[in-house]
């Protein structure tokens, strides 16, 4: 057994490394650093800067005009890219329903919304959650009546990442309510500019304006806008969910906290010393430092039978689960190293273009950034759901 | 040993209920914290008729002589409902502070006004870099022809817009901590004033050669006075979280029991009863922890410091992993701002940033422990 990168992988993460040192926008990269709130132009221009680069779709095979990297430069790509403050690219077109529609999508289909993907052209934003079908997905009521070549699209979608900046929106409805619960979904694609979309923002309780709920209103969606058979939205749904699975250990955002917890504690004083000194503190600091050494290697385990033609399964469960109480604990070990200076609250400075003395822009954001990461372990299906899913895949139970 | 409280104590009890009940709401919250940011709401009007601003001063300076068990009462109340107003920050501390070392002059001016109601003060003990040691103090107090001068910094002081003057710790030059009372327009003061991230108002308060009476100096040796005072709060701020934590159980335990997946109420999935069993595990034990924190106020100090941080750093441990397993039972409508349990998540999980975290009470415990 080997765990080291080969020369040409080694070799990649120095191109990547100049390439981000070049032509990430410092402007971007120190919001980023700083933990506030990315604008939709910063996400394009980051974009964009990618997809001429060719490196947007980082997933995509060649055929489509993705690089054809494998698992393991993608892990680095990740990796590097978190190390350089770089926005994480919105997933919900690229990584999301561009696999979709490569797998399941009509000829059609893929040579007018895959280039239109590339080119930044769409912002996709997903509709899958419902008010009353969270964990229990397949349990949507969102209903889509066949009316000739359209159907009629009624009903609720929530919890809509930056659907507020979205123009497109893929989404699960129920096409068939008699048939059983899996198989009466079917998979749309829905312009969010035709009328009876409408979109209500959910403010979260760090302030952010990151999710939404979507209303849908008697919309008229052609027919051509499904994706995969009629009624085969569940399947289209559940082979998304791998892929939005795959990277969710959210290694590469887990090593840069860690840096950066480092750096803040060993600056820090408590009674005379720096605060990584505290034993209680280094005690807690080091048992994150083993976790991530752990998730790391069983996340190049999991890489590595990708690479070798495995399909990611029910281990992409247990990566989401240690990869986001990892991330968690970090962001608590974070806010607890400010002590007092994790008290002061400033929106303005966060959502907006307001500044801060260099002290207090160096540490506003820690204590926002500790509540928006309890969605971790509640997004992309609840830490309770991949560990049943676990249980009963893994284990057999 | 008795923990049955008083008649006295009962009703004090049920009248607070009844008024966080009536009149205290998470959708008024917010409003109330805007609407009222000179500490004259109508609340605290109420708390001045229903005698809770006397309640925890002695009979000596004028106030109901109310134990730790009656502040316990009063905080536990005010943590159920969220209560906005600044009890702790704007009456216990300064007006303790004030009670132990103020002459009668001082008492007259500052404490007879406080406890009608008619201001409010503001403690500023804390100091960048100090993180939560109140005797580490950069904060200069020198004499120079029959007045005071302070130079200094005070870092996140809570309710310093509303306060009528701030108590300031300041080293004096024989080393010595001091107390000072610094009118809110007193020249060479500056604030930056913010909300804190759980909607308490604060600010940091700058004193650039500020000039004082003399008969602005509380004490020229506050060190054991404030840790008396800080013990009180750190007690009382026990006491707010439990009611803080026993409102984020019941409102989970009820999510839990109406919110439908799979076809079943989210009560019946075992993993999850035994998550909110936790809760309730966590609750009792630190309701004990409050408890004692509580009851010890009146021992000696060592004894005191020591049952005090015990409880503080049992119950700061006890508050986040409450929080955190409210939102996460909650699912994503527990990190919406409208959603009332994510209004206490925050509460409890800032509640270990007020008066010192477990890890620093813990090192309290420690030290204490080594020395017995």
């Amino acid at each position: 057994m080997n765990l080291t990168f080969s020369p040409e992988e080694q070799a990649f993460r120095e191109q990547l490394r100049r390439f981000l040192a070049d032509a990430l926008p410092s402007d971007i990269s120190q919001r980023v650093r700083l933990g506030r709130h990315l604008r939709a132009d910063d996400y394009l221009r980051w974009q964009n800067i990618l997809s001429k680069q060719g490196w947007l779709a980082s997933n995509w095979p060649k055929e489509f005009g993705g690089p054809g990297w494998g698992p393991v430069q993608r892990h680095i790509f990740d990796e590097e890219c978190a190390a350089a403050h770089a926005p994480t690219v919105v997933p919900f077109g690229v990584n999301m329903v561009a696999p979709v529609i490569m797998k399941f999508g009509t000829v059609e289909q893929q040579q007018h919304y895959l280039p239109r993907i590339l080119s930044n052209q769409d912002w996709w934003c997903q509709g899958y959650s419902e008010p009353g079908a969270g964990s229990d997905l397949a349990g949507l009521n969102t209903r889509a009546v066949r009316d000739g070549d359209h159907y009629i699209v009624n009903g609720q979608k929530t919890w809509t990442t930056l659907g507020q900046h979205a123009n497109k929106l893929f989404c699960l409805v129920r096409t068939d309510p008699d048939a059983k619960k899996q198989a009466g979904i079917s998979f749309l694609l829905i312009d969010m500019q035709i009328p009876g979309v409408t979109v209500r923002p959910i403010i979260t309780l760090d302030g952010a304006h990151e999710v939404n709920e979507i209303f849908l209103d008697n919309v008229r969606v052609p027919v051509d806008n499904r994706v995969g058979e009629e009624g085969q939205g569940w399947t289209c749904a559940k082979f998304l969910l791998t892929h939005e699975r795959t990277g969710i250990a959210g290694l590469g955002h887990a090593k840069q906290a860690l840096r950066h917890l480092k750096s803040l504690a060993s600056r820090i004083q408590h009674r005379g010393k720096p605060l990584m000194e505290l034993p209680s503190f280094r005690q807690r600091v080091v048992k994150a430092e083993l976790e991530l050494m752990a998730l790391e290697v069983t996340n190049l385990r999991v890489l590595a039978a990708a690479r070798d033609g495995g399909v990611p399964g029910a281990e992409s469960s247990l990566l989401k689960v240690r990869g986001s109480e990892l991330r968690q604990e970090l962001s608590e070990l974070t806010r607890r190293a400010l002590g007092p200076a994790a008290l002061p609250f400033f929106p303005d400075f966060l959502h907006g273009d307001d500044s801060l003395d260099d002290e207090r822009t160096q540490k506003a954001s820690a204590s926002a950034q500790y509540f928006n990461r309890r969605k971790l372990s509640i997004y992309g299906g609840a830490n309770e759901i991949q560990k049943s899913i676990v249980a009963k895949t893994i284990l057999n139970m | 040993m008795d923990f049955a409280l008083t008649d006295e104590q009962r009703m004090l009890e049920d009248t607070l209920t009844r008024l966080v009940a009536d009149q205290v709401y998470p959708e008024q919250r917010r409003a109330m914290l805007a609407a009222a940011p000179n500490g004259s709401s109508v609340l605290w009007r109420t708390f001045a008729e229903l005698g809770l601003l006397h309640m925890p001063f002695s009979e000596d300076v004028g106030g109901l002589g109310g134990d730790g068990t009656d502040l316990m009462i009063i905080m536990q109340a005010f943590g159920r409902g969220l209560v906005p107003e600044p009890y702790l920050a704007g009456l216990v501390l300064p007006g303790q502070l004030l009670a132990l070392t103020a002459n009668s002059e001082q008492q007259t001016r500052w404490l007879a006004p406080l406890l009608e109601g008619e201001h409010q003060l503001a403690l500023a003990w804390q100091e960048v870099g100090a993180r939560y040691d109140a005797f580490s103090v950069a904060t200069q107090a020198t004499q120079q022809d029959g007045q005071w001068q302070l130079t200094g910094r005070k870092d996140v002081v809570l309710n310093l817009e509303a306060a009528a003057a701030t108590l300031v710790t300041a080293r004096l030059a024989n080393g010595k901590l001091g107390v000072f009372i610094v009118p809110a327009d007193a020249p060479g003061t500056s604030t930056n004033l913010y909300r804190t991230i759980d909607d308490q108002p604060a600010g940091d308060l700058t004193l650039d050669s500020v000039t004082l009476p003399l008969t602005n100096c509380l004490s020229e040796d506050v060190s054991d006075v404030l840790a008396e005072v800080l013990a009180v709060g750190r007690a009382a701020l026990c006491a707010q979280a439990i009611g803080a934590m026993e409102e984020a159980c019941d409102q989970t335990l009820a999510y839990l029991k109406e919110r439908k997946q799979f076809g079943l109420p989210l009560s019946t999935f075992q993993a999850l009863q035994h998550r909110m069993v936790d809760m309730h595990l966590h609750l009792e034990q630190s309701r004990s922890m409050a408890i004692l924190a509580a009851t010890s106020l009146a021992l000696p100090a060592s004894e005191r410091d020591y049952k005090v941080a015990a409880a503080k750093a049992y119950c700061g441990e006890s508050a986040r992993f409450i929080a955190e397993q409210a939102i996460q039972l909650h699912g994503a409508i527990g990190m919406t701002e409208e959603c009332y349990v994510a209004n206490y998540a925050k509460h409890l999980v800032m509640f270990d940033h007020y008066l010192g975290d477990s890890d620093y009470h813990l090192e309290t415990v420690s030290d204490l422990l080594t020395a017995a």
